[in-house]
């Protein structure tokens, strides 16, 4: 009787590991959703958006300008950040801000990165505590979970859908729609 | 005929069912427990590779201490480096955030290591890649050895 609960309960926490390493390889290899707060992105991301960021570009260094990439903060590595990728190591960024009359630029380093935000106004990012270990960056962003609202009966409906985050090019002056 | 057949299948059976256990587990504790790594170059000398040469010393780096991000002054560190992001680089942590720095050969003789960063130094200076070339390094993926 006491053998049995016994094996039971063996025969349970063994697969209670073997799942929690298989949910572990596919969050830490494959990609996880993560939930993004804050004004720093939008409009191409708002405040708690839900996106997937894949990890497989993050190791085999294949992130490129212009992805969004989910990096940790470098002052606090319990926090995330989510920005855009300016510039690569070895690419000439600008760092003064448009108001400046004399625009500095500075070389991004070996092995790092220049990330931005896309509302420059409301962003912390390399502007201010500059250019971040290429080895910080966790994941990039490659879908957005969209809720449709309906327009007519302005109710939310159950739908949610996968957009493509490609598709959303955003530059310093304009927006590409869906 | 029949007997092969369903012995060949047990066996494939066997061995996916095993290998779709073993391996997530492997890489789970790899990433999450304890890694193995052998230590190449003179730059922990006398403490790593004392003689130098070929023969390499093999360490057990702990990666459960260092899941909320604490170390000691004093604690050897094995970081992604900050150049290269596919090289790994394994040095003693000198100073926390909020210390005062005296450096060897950096761009400042004094440095306040800054808020989730940390001072590191080989324990051969002179012949080594470390904070006094790149400054103050951060939570680059780190296992500790203690």
């Amino acid at each position: 009787m006491f053998r049995r609960v016994l094996g039971k309960t063996l025969g349970f926490v063994g697969y209670t590991i073997q799942y929690g390493c298989i949910a572990h390889c596919a969050f830490e290899y494959i990609g996880e959703f993560v939930v993004c707060s804050g004004p720093s992105m939008e409009p191409t991301i708002i405040n708690h958006d839900v996106v997937f960021s894949e990890r497989m570009s993050r190791h085999l260094c294949k992130i490129q300008k212009g992805d969004i990439v989910i990096a940790k903060s470098p002052y606090d590595p319990n926090m995330n950040i989510c920005k855009r990728v300016i510039g690569l190591e070895g690419d000439k960024v600008c760092t003064s801000s448009p108001s400046d009359l004399f625009k500095t630029h500075t070389y991004v380093p070996k092995g790092h990165v220049w990330l931005e935000g896309d509302n420059l106004r409301n962003s912390t990012d390399s502007r201010s505590y500059g250019p971040i270990p290429y080895a910080l960056i966790r994941g990039r962003v490659c879908l957005k979970v969209t809720k449709y609202i309906d327009i007519y009966n302005i109710k939310k409906t159950a739908n949610v859908s996968f957009c493509n985050i490609r598709k959303l090019v955003t530059t310093r002056s304009h927006v590409y729609g869906f | 005929m029949a007997q092969q057949t369903t012995a060949g299948r047990r066996y494939l059976r066997a061995f996916v069912s095993g290998f779709f256990v073993a391996v997530p587990v492997t890489v789970t504790v790899l990433d999450r427990f304890a890694y193995v790594a052998r230590v190449e170059g003179a730059s922990m000398q006398p403490f790593f590779n004392p003689e130098g040469g070929s023969k390499s010393d093999i360490v057990l780096l702990n990666r459960w201490s260092v899941r909320n991000y604490q170390v000691q002054r004093g604690d050897i560190v094995s970081i992604v480096s900050p150049k290269n992001p596919q090289q790994k680089i394994i040095k003693r942590v000198i100073g926390l955030e909020g210390d005062f720095i005296r450096t060897l050969g950096y761009k400042n003789q004094y440095v306040r290591v800054p808020d989730g960063h940390f001072w590191i130094e080989g324990d051969h200076h002179g012949h080594s890649l470390d904070s006094n070339s790149f400054g103050p390094a951060t939570w680059t993926s780190s296992s500790c050895h203690r």
